[in-house]
């Protein structure tokens, strides 16, 4: 284990004696992200490249941001373990998945499956809007695997299961999207491979239909096939995993009993997030190193460290970091996020018209008061430095969670009920009118105003 | 429990590098139905919400011959070594016509089959090789019409027509190693698409179309024997024909060449296919 703070969790009950179906080793894959960003290259480049200056060429290449999306990810999964794989997006949950579909090849590493793998990484791919919807159900399942025999074994349980009778001979083209996703999933849902890969396919479709899916994939599951099951929708890992992995940065973090993955990943996420204080090894998205941050305190009116504001308390955030090398043109962030990495709002070094700053070498600390009334419920913070240019130089995801009461500290102000909606508190002035029989024309209301 | 039913080796072995082979025939062998619900949807995709559907294989290379034969046949007086012109220039446009559209559609494939190849797994080769494939159900229909044309002028046939499925074959090939070395290169690089229709262009007036090889100047005739449709074209009229003995060594030419190209092709394309999902 890498990170000590992360405790292995005891691995799910099965002997030891009994062989995996899947057993992943070191398994990392990097991306570039220049060429990523860029979509691809014209040939022109490549030539003007290679002309110019091999040399030049090579260390350009050196030199492009490298991203990890996978770092020396190890597990084992035995036959009919159904496996619910978790994390922030961006933690490398598709990536995993693309690679034991054999979508897209490890970087380092190696995976060895003794079954077939049918993968459902999208919901109805390959489905052509010009096919009726019978030509389609042929297609998709060759496409994700199937024998022509097997979906003719299957059709009519799969068209009723997407409840698409009436449909079957109409363009898909013409399905509503509701359809469309029902017709998708039903053929995937049928799909019987030793090992089954399957892809947050349950965001798609109404309430009742997800409900219909959920009890299919549970079906599948206790069939005793193998299942790996990305989502973000808690409930439905817990109903149906028996084991949970968490991903972070590329990394296991935690891996074991479904109960105790999910509800550390919803609590604690990370000593970072529980203390603010930024390791060195912590898991940097990227930057140039020529600065790094330790830690992030929120800290009350007084100064003491919190992680708790009253209803409307003004926040005061104090950043410590490190600058190695001097920069003259640094930009600092604040970013406040939901512990489900929904941005809320940010605050720049920039804002307001402001010169960058110039950071000589040094420890440094920076103390920022925002002034925002952020509705009651759980935030964290998200901090980067950068070049004033864009590019990064240190940023640090998910530290010094907090929690905004539902109460201020007058106590005269609070939410009634739990649900808040949204995150940000507006500034309303609420004026009632009453419009008066007895009044002339020119006076037709009366400002009555309420509330405090 | 159902651990006793898992095989001793693996079925999948995933590791870094250039593994999969482009050519791994038990895996091709094991995927062949897929293989055929891609040529499969080609076609049916082709002619959907068309008023004249399959007709348009038919259309293409017929108005093609009309034209052709009033402007070079009759205007430019372009000889055809005694075969009548439309014969001679449709059976040269049915072999161009399959060539020229399958290149297109197996070039782009694999972009426009994006999707396809960033949320499944399976041969890659697939999707430009079923390009090729739904063509050759257009170039059957179209061959319907090159033997009511023969009917029509009444041209004899000879045993040289056991010939033709070798050459169909041959130009399938060439279909196969243009289009699957253009479909990898341009995942990278999307010039190809701009690219492509103006190469066909050029690559139509370098072929004996509609002129016969020996309208090019003699010591001239060995740069046209590079482009291997040279040999087939002129192959494929004197097996239909019998209007004059088979060249066997332009043939020979053709051959070789395809064979090369076919070779580097599909070294390309499994140099590539590895970066596609990441890259396309």
């Amino acid at each position: 284990m890498r990170f000590g703070r992360w405790k292995r969790l005891s691995p799910i009950s099965f002997s030891q004696a009994v062989k995996p179906i899947i057993s992943a080793e070191n398994l990392s894959k990097r991306y570039q992200i220049g060429a990523r960003e860029e979509g691809y290259s014209t040939l022109r480049e490549a030539i003007v490249r290679a002309v110019n200056s091999p040399l030049k060429r090579l260390r350009r290449r050196a030199a492009d941001e490298m991203v990890w999306a996978l770092k020396d990810v190890s597990f084992e999964v035995k036959p009919g373990d159904v496996v619910g794989i978790i994390g922030r997006n961006g933690a490398g949950k598709s990536t995993l998945l693309k690679i034991l579909s054999r979508i897209t090849k490890p970087t380092t590493g190696a995976v060895d499956l003794y079954g077939r793998v049918g993968s459902l990484l999208e919901v109805g791919t390959g489905f052509h809007p010009e096919l009726t919807g019978r030509e389609n159900v042929y297609f998709n399942g060759a496409i994700l695997g199937m024998k022509r025999v097997e979906i003719q074994n299957k059709f009519d349980e799969i068209v009723s299961f997407a409840e698409v009778e009436k449909f079957l001979d109409t363009p898909v083209k013409r399905y509503s999207s509701g359809m469309h996703v029902r017709l998708a999933f039903a053929v995937a849902a049928h799909l019987d491979p030793e090992i089954l890969i399957v892809d947050e396919v349950l965001a798609v479709g109404d309430a009742t239909f997800q409900k219909k899916c959920l009890g299919r994939m549970g079906d599948v599951a206790k069939e005793g096939r193998t299942v790996l099951f990305v989502s973000h929708n808690m409930i439905a890992v817990k109903s149906l995993c028996s084991r949970a992995m968490l991903l972070e940065s590329g990394l296991v973090m935690c891996d074991g009993n479904v109960d105790q993955v999910v509800d550390s990943y919803l609590t604690s996420g990370s000593d970072m997030a529980a203390t603010g204080i930024i390791p060195d090894d912590a898991p940097r998205l990227w930057g140039t190193g020529e600065a790094k941050f330790r830690s992030v305190q929120l800290t009350d009116d007084s100064g003491h460290s919190t992680t708790q504001l009253y209803l409307g308390q003004p926040l005061r955030v104090v950043l410590t970091f490190d600058v190695l090398k001097e920069i003259k043109d640094a930009v600092i962030e604040v970013d406040i996020a939901t512990l489900d990495a929904v941005p809320v709002t940010f605050a720049s070094t920039l804002d307001g018209g402001m010169p960058p700053i110039h950071l000589p070498v040094g420890c440094h600390t920076l103390t920022v008061e925002i002034d925002v009334v952020l509705l009651p419920r759980q935030y964290t913070f998200v901090i980067a430095i950068n070049h004033v240019e864009g590019t990064t130089v240190d940023w640090i995801e998910r530290v010094c969670d907090f929690t905004v009461l539902n109460v201020a500290q007058s106590g005269n102000d609070s939410y009634r009920w739990t649900s808040v909606r949204g995150y940000v508190r507006p500034v309303a002035q609420w004026h009632l009118s009453e419009l008066s029989e007895k009044s002339n024309s020119q006076v037709v209301a009366e400002d009555v105003p309420v509330g405090g | 429990m159902e651990s006793s039913a898992l095989p001793h080796e693996p079925l999948v072995r995933i590791r870094p590098g250039r593994s999969w082979s482009a050519l791994d025939f038990p895996e091709l062998w094991a995927f062949r139905e897929l293989f055929y619900f891609l040529v499969w949807r080609d076609l049916k995709v082709r002619y959907k919400q068309t008023l004249l559907g399959v007709a348009w294989a038919i259309i293409q290379p017929v108005f093609t011959m009309l034209i052709f034969t009033l402007f070079f046949g009759r205007l430019a007086g372009i000889p055809s070594d005694g075969v009548p012109y439309p014969v001679f220039v449709y059976a040269g446009l049915l072999v161009w016509t399959f060539v020229s559209n399958t290149v297109i559609t197996s070039g782009n494939s694999l972009v426009t089959n994006a999707n396809l190849l960033s949320k499944i797994y399976f041969p890659r080769i697939f999707i430009p090789g079923a390009a090729v494939g739904a063509g050759l159900v257009d170039l059957a229909i179209a061959f319907i019409i090159l033997v009511g044309l023969m009917i029509y002028y009444q041209v004899a046939v000879s045993w040289g027509l056991l010939m033709v499925p070798l050459l169909i074959a041959m130009t399938t090939l060439l279909a196969v190693a243009v289009g699957t070395w253009l479909s990898a290169l341009n995942v990278k690089y999307r010039d190809v698409r701009f690219a492509l229709p103006f190469l066909i262009q050029i690559w139509m007036f370098v072929s004996p179309i509609i002129y016969p090889p020996s309208f090019v100047p003699e010591r001239w005739r060995w740069v046209l024997a590079l482009n291997p449709l040279t040999g087939i074209i002129d192959a494929f009229r004197v097996s239909l024909f019998g209007h004059q003995p088979l060249d066997w060594g332009t043939l020979a030419v053709s051959a070789a060449v395809i064979l090369i190209m076919l070779t580097y092709s599909i070294y390309a394309f499994w140099k590539m296919e590895e970066t596609f999902a990441d890259i396309v």
